[in-house]
């Protein structure tokens, strides 16, 4: 349980790293909602399912959507097809 | 007065759309030690006058320092911050002095609140008026990106198309299946806030997410079914009222040493713990309708 606790703390560093260093916005949300979700599992390890919930549905949920809508509306998906975006 | 001719300039230039005013902004910090008429005339018309030369060799020193800065501002806050979390108690272990608060919750959390669940007994009976605060950040936020994002004339048909999933089969099956159960444990999640983990914020966010998994794999046509624009403002403008009203009340009764007329009943029992299942069910609809009419904003740029 202890070496589960400290991969997940180092992912969770990882995760964070990575989400503000990546170059490529659409991967640099998704590295965020994995985040979320890996910090929803410490909080179940850390007593408080609760919060785990709101941390799941929020953070990997929600605001995870509401990022990739963004990216949407300033086009930035990343997708190769632009001539179908204009 | 200087400041004041500053900002109605800077006002002036803004509303005259001239680009970079950060940059500019940096430009002036850099002017500090000209005199004050000179430094005011060279803002003025600073486009003018400055040659380019000058102003990239003034925004590779602002540049410079900026970055120099922000390391040491940086560096002092780490500093501040380990030294903070060094000082506190070790986790989980016993302290007479920082745990007075928390003892006193745990041990008479039940008999106050009638709730099994003492976090939610906290959090909307000890501390309601937190709850209630958070409700109205969650409220303000969402009329902000009403404002910000609310557009009148509807967006032109075809711009959506690449990006509309109600045709995709995988989801609208997977929906089928996983909508359902999503918000039905939300609202699970909500009910039982007094009596296991979980409570209105919790269970709101989770029907939040389903709805919106609904709107995307459904289409408008179905989500519209489900809430109106007219719904959405009548629900929870009602419930953020009823939280007041209730919350005062029972502000209103605690101070005065008044018996409340909400019962506390049986612990453990649905029907219990007094106003935080009703509460708890108010926080859930703003909640829920809070995340779901973000994200109609952001996607359509209206609530319906």
């Amino acid at each position: 349980m202890e070496i589960f606790k400290i991969v997940l703390l180092l992912l969770l560093i990882v995760c964070a790293v990575s989400a503000a260093f990546s170059r490529r916005l659409l991967a640099s949300v998704i590295i965020f909602m994995a985040y979320s979700l890996i910090m929803s599992i410490t909080w179940i390890l850390l007593e408080s399912p609760d919060l785990a919930i709101t941390e799941a549905a929020v953070g990997a949920g929600v605001s995870g959507i509401l990022f990739l809508m963004t990216l949407k509306k300033i086009k930035r998906t990343g997708n190769d097809n632009k001539d179908e975006n204009q | 007065m200087t400041i004041k001719m500053k900002i109605s300039d800077r006002l002036k230039r803004w509303l005259e759309e001239s680009p970079d005013l950060l940059e500019d902004a940096g430009l002036i910090s850099e002017e500090r030690d000209l005199p004050r008429e000179v430094a005011r005339r060279e803002q003025h018309d600073s486009d003018r006058i400055l040659s380019e030369g000058a102003r990239s060799f003034d925004r590779k020193k602002f540049r410079t320092a900026y970055g120099i800065l922000a390391a040491v501002a940086a560096v002092i806050l780490i500093g501040v911050l380990l030294t903070t979390v060094a000082a506190l108690p070790r986790y989980g272990v016993e302290n007479e002095r920082m745990d007075e608060v928390a003892d006193y919750y745990i041990e008479h959390a039940l008999e106050d609140t009638g709730a099994v669940n003492i976090v939610a007994g906290m959090i909307l009976d000890y501390r309601a008026f937190d709850t209630l605060g958070e409700s109205f950040v969650l409220f303000t936020a969402l009329n902000c990106v009403l404002i910000l994002l609310r557009r009148d004339e509807p967006e032109e048909e075809g711009d959506d198309d690449y990006y509309d999933l109600t045709h995709d089969n995988i989801l609208r099956k997977v929906g089928l299946v996983v909508i359902p159960s999503v918000i039905l444990f939300g609202f699970y999640v909500m009910l039982n806030g007094h009596l296991s983990p979980g409570g209105g914020f919790s269970g709101g966010a989770v029907v939040g997410a389903g709805l919106i998994l609904l709107s995307v794999a459904f289409g408008d046509a179905v989500s519209a079914r489900v809430i109106t624009e007219k719904g959405f403002r009548i629900v929870s403008g009602a419930a953020l009222g009823f939280y007041c009203l209730a919350k005062s009340y029972s502000f209103y009764t605690g101070a005065n040493h008044l018996e409340s007329v909400v019962p506390l009943g049986t612990p453990g029992s649905i029907f219990s713990a007094g106003l935080i299942l009703p509460l708890d069910i108010a926080v859930g609809i703003v909640v829920s309708l809070t995340m779901y009419g973000i994200y109609r904003m952001f996607r359509k740029g209206s609530l319906l």
